[in-house]
């Protein structure tokens, strides 16, 4: 199945192929410096003052007896905001720090600086804050029926008179995941001297952490400049601005440079979590299988602010039936806002809550039917050239459905075996006579780039250098390996083997938009490809060469001009590149919203006991639709890390809620997949010509979490018969 | 902050008496340093105090670590070691430190509940060896006086013959048990039933006990009132982790299948 890329002849390490990360090594031997090893002479530490109050009303705040403390430079409120005294990424909604009202448990409402992380600590712990606590709201559903909303949407496509023979209905819900992303919110602010500040901080996008900080500080554009950092990990979690503005703040106030690293548990507070859903469907099917109509009513809990909660919400509806064709669809969605912690993006970004429900749906009503379940999943498969569902857009780019499915069914099944792990682990509760072995399938889809019109573009900048090419970017690098792509892309496109990719400030290029929607290989990768293509041309024209290479350029066998001669004057290329235009949906929910699509299939085998509700994934394999696989090893491991995140949110990973105060902030309690609940995985990628990306490349990160997930939780309820509509999967849910 | 390293047993208990806070592999100790729970002004450190990492016959020092009772302590015993944390704590975390915690989750205890183990303090004023029963008498309450160290665990003269650990938790490893257990069971019969994470300290369940242990080849109905009587005797709460339900299902499930095995 998998097809080699075209490859210019005589590039080493190019699209492809799968060359050593840059980053690979010296993370692996601690030496890669992150956000949370910077440091700055004089520089100060800061430290958050926390609400204990999931909603309460702020009756007066006393900085004098932090201040007090030796060492402690500043303590700074509200009132010490000189600019909006809001941020959000769509909506300016949450305070920078609290005034009158806090919101959610962990809302910021004081930082201080102070010499030393303790004193800053300290300092943060005795601002004195008088709360009046108020009734939190925390039941999305009460929240819906009073109309307390980020938004509402509306899908309406075909006759909604349509309906039966064969009908399932179910509710679904699904948990409050978090990104935990290993390297917590850290950053470091240097003022400038002149007013301004440069921020190094954890970032999926620096150029809306930027417009953000200057309306918050009150200042130009080019007096903040925000750098690309080292990050641990970011899964979504690093899109909205957190520890950002407040350093800038604190920086600027003291003169000094100030650093903050989020705790754990602050962390946890900190940083938005994937929103939790309550799903009711209906779908309605004819006696072959063919799916008449689906109807759907979809909340996500926003939390107490914005957030990305309208998007999230618009994807989860908009992927509401899944990768499979449906002509009368009704979808009503719901973006709450209530006094929970506030939930934005995650891998996945709402399709991933919708997917748990559909899929369970269609084996359900393949039962209904007495169907294999991949058999109705072939027989309303959506191809290249359908209309989406929900909101009627023809697919014009490649869509590999039966593909992924066809593909995963022809990877053989594992027989049982004696040496496989059993459920329980170390802990020793289970003897293979325990044991029941489940096996269930998921097919997911979901949007690549931005939609629904956002202006999605990402530029970049190519030069050639006596040492090879240079890429620069603001694009963040998150550990997911955009720097060895986009040095690939650049090796290709211009046909040298030697690139680097560095990464620039905000004032120095404009922006890569965010590392996040499964994008940057296509979007900025996009970008790099154009800007290395006309460069080769415009090096090829000035010489009247006919091609080039590692030596320099050439006219027949002859070089013509080597590099260290080619770059004796500058050359260089910038480009913006945008994804195919994107507009916002009508009010039934309808148009060409989204740029381009991808497909995944996976198929859990998942061992239960079912007494004890205890279980072992054993393998969970993939077959997904990459475009083109531009470093085949990268594409592997974004797959096998995505379904591990898919094992975390089918059978542990989840924030316990209690009136809106998380009970789990920490690793002892939120529980990620361990190496002895990882499970084995088999991906086969599936290549196609056809997508807009650079040849033909698709964004890769996200499909392999969507359905991950929810064939886990098939394979649980085939091993159990429990009914399995709620993940995580708790031992009670399967033992009682 | 002051931080003693002593190197003997009597520089330790004088630090303890000025109100020092023992300092053992510190895997519970700084975790609530760094969530800021507290802020010792005093320290003491044990780890250079050789006698209190000793292992003679049935009495384990105190520093004795996780690591090391999961690779010579007796089965049940090492099958609990083998679950407490990552292979890191294991080899800082040690027994005594766990049993000054006194987490009602502790994977050691309910090994030294099932077998009537003895937990040894030392003060400047003497020595004295409690019962498990006596030594633990709350969430994270013991008997221990401010002026004492734990300093051993006295095992029984002669333990069970057969003797078995299991743990319920949501992971597969590196997880607090939802429920912990023990079952010994000796020639004659005689059965305990020991288990963690299901009340405010470990408990056993001495109606499960009675009844089984006059079983000589229990049946399958003597089998299951065992689990149920089991499910009786606990009394677990719910919390963050789990429900009182399915703690009480599980310890009565699990109590089975150790005695199970325990009578193959």
């Amino acid at each position: 199945m998998t097809l080699l890329v075209t490859r210019r002849s005589g590039v080493t390490d190019g699209v492809g192929e799968s060359p050593l990360r840059p980053d690979g090594i010296p993370k692996l031997k601690g030496e890669f410096t992150y956000a949370q090893d910077l440091t700055a002479e004089g520089m100060l530490w800061g430290a958050t003052t926390r609400s204990p109050h999931p909603h309460a009303r702020i009756l007066s705040v006393d900085i004098s007896p932090a201040l007090a403390i030796g060492g402690v430079h500043a303590v700074l409120t509200s009132a010490d905001v000189p600019g909006r005294p809001t941020f959000g990424l769509e909506h300016p909604d949450q305070p920078v720090l609290a005034s009158d009202v806090v919101r959610f448990w962990g809302e910021p409402v004081a930082v201080v600086a102070a010499e030393d992380e303790d004193t800053a600590r300290r300092a943060a712990a005795a601002v004195q804050v008088e709360y009046e606590t108020l009734t939190p709201l925390t039941d999305p559903e009460e929240a819906d029926r009073i109309d307390s909303v980020f938004r509402r949407m509306r899908v309406r496509r075909g006759d909604p008179k349509i309906s039966g023979p064969v009908v399932v209905e179910g509710f679904y819900e699904v948990g409050m995941q978090d990104q935990a992303p290993l390297g917590t919110e850290a950053g470091l602010a240097v003022p400038d001297g002149h007013g301004g500040v440069d921020l190094y901080a954890t970032s999926q996008f620096v150029h809306v952490d930027q417009e953000q900080i200057v309306a918050s500080l009150g200042l130009r554009s080019d007096q903040v400049r925000s750098h690309p950092s080292g990050i641990g990990g970011a899964f979504g979690a690093r899109e909205d601005v957190n520890l950002h503005i407040h350093l800038c703040l604190l920086a600027l106030h003291t003169g000094q440079p100030v650093k903050m690293v989020y705790h754990r548990s602050e962390s946890f507070t900190g940083h938005v979590h994937r929103h939790p859903a309550r799903m009711w469907y209906r779908h309605h099917a004819d006696r072959e299988g063919r799916l008449l109509r689906v109807e759907a009513r979809i909340i996500l809990d926003g939390g107490a602010y914005a957030s990305t909660t309208a998007a999230v919400l618009a994807n989860a509806c908009y992927f509401a039936v899944g990768p499979y064709r449906c002509d009368s669809v009704s979808v009503d969605g719901a973006g709450t806002r209530t006094n929970n912690p506030p939930c934005g993006a995650m891998r996945g970004f709402g399709a991933v809550q919708s997917c748990f429900a559909y899929e369970t749906q269609m084996d359900r009503l393949a039962a209904a039917l007495g169907m294999n379940p991949l058999d109705l999943r072939r027989r309303n498969a959506l191809h290249t050239g359908d209309p989406m569902p929900t909101t009627g857009q023809l697919i014009e780019t490649p869509l590999p459905t039966v593909e992924v499915i066809d593909s995963l069914a022809a990877i053989p099944l594992p027989d049982p075996s004696d040496d496989d792990p059993l459920p329980g682990g170390s802990g020793l509760t289970t003897e293979p006579r325990h044991v029941v072995r489940g096996v269930g399938y998921a097919v997911g889809i979901k949007n690549l780039g931005f939609s629904e019109g956002f202006d999605d573009y990402a530029q970049a900048r190519v030069r050639m250098t006596p040492r090879g090419l240079v890429v620069e970017t603001a694009a963040v690098e998150v550990g997911q390996g955009l720097v060895t792509v986009l040095a690939q892309i650049a090796r290709s496109a211009f046909g040298v083997s030697t690139a680097e990719v560095r990464n620039v400030d905000t004032s120095r290029i404009d922006s890569a938009g965010s590392t996040s929607a499964s994008r940057q290989t296509q979007v900025s990768g996009g970008a790099t490809h154009a800007a290395a293509t006309r460069l080769r041309d415009r090096i090829l024209e000035h010489f009247d060469a006919d091609d080039l290479d590692d030596e320099g350029v050439r006219s027949g066998d002859r070089i013509i001009a080597t590099w260290d001669e080619v770059t004796a004057t500058v050359w260089e290329e910038t480009v913006t590149f945008r994804h195919p235009p994107t507009s916002p949906p009508d009010p039934d929910g309808q148009g060409v919203v989204h740029a381009d699509f991808a497909v995944a299939a996976h198929r859990a085998v998942v061992d239960v006991d079912p007494e004890l509700g205890l279980v072992r994934v054993v393998r969970v394999d993939t077959a997904q639709d990459v475009g083109k696989a531009l470093n085949p090893e990268s594409v592997r491991g974004q797959i096998e890390g995505g379904i591990v995140q898919g094992v975390g949110l089918a059978v542990m990973e989840e924030l316990i809620l209690d009136e809106g105060v998380i009970r789990n902030p920490n690793f002892t309690d939120y529980l990620l997949p361990t190496i002895l609940d990882a499970p084995e995985v088999e991906a086969l990628l599936v290549e196609q010509d056809g997508s807009w990306g650079p040849f033909g490349a698709k964004g890769v990160g996200e499909p392999p979490t969507i359905s991950s997930t929810a064939a886990i939780a098939a394979a649980i309820r085939a091993a159990t018969g429990k009914p399995i509509n709620r993940v995580p999967v708790r031992p009670q849910d399967i033992a009682l | 902050m002051k931080v003693h390293h002593p190197t003997t047993l009597d520089e330790a208990l004088a630090a303890v008496e000025a109100g020092a806070v023992p300092l053992a592999g510190g895997t519970d100790l700084m975790v609530e340093v760094n969530f800021g729970h507290i802020r010792p002004d005093h320290v003491v450190g044990l780890r250079r105090i050789g006698e209190l990492s000793s292992w003679e016959d049935r009495r384990i020092g105190a520093m004795v670590t996780w690591r090391t009772v999961e690779t010579k302590g007796p089965k049940a015993y090492a099958e609990a070691a083998r679950t407490v944390g990552s292979p890191q704590i294991r080899n800082a975390g040690t027994i005594g430190g766990n049993l000054g915690t006194a987490s009602p989750a502790g994977d050691g205890h309910p090994f030294l509940a099932a077998v009537d183990a003895g937990v040894e303090l030392v003060s400047r004023r003497g020595r004295r060896v409690l019962a498990w029963s006596d030594f633990f008498t709350g969430v994270k309450r013991t008997a221990r006086q401010p002026e004492e160290l734990i300093t051993a665990v006295v095992l029984p003269e002669r333990l069970p013959m057969r003797h078995a650990f299991g743990k319920v938790g949501v992971r597969n490893a590196m997880v607090i048990a939802t429920v912990c257990a023990v079952v010994t069971r000796d020639e004659d019969g005689a059965t305990t039933a020991a288990f963690g994470s299901v009340a405010p300290t470990p408990i056993r369940a001495p109606r499960a006990e009675e009844m089984i242990s006059a079983e000589p080849k229990p049946t399958e109905s003597a089998l299951a009132e065992f689990q149920r009587l089991v499910s009786e005797e606990v009394q677990p709460i719910t919390d963050h982790r789990s429900t009182e339900a399915y703690r009480r299902h599980a310890a009565g499930v699990l109590a089975r299948r150790l005695l199970e095995r325990c009578l193959r």
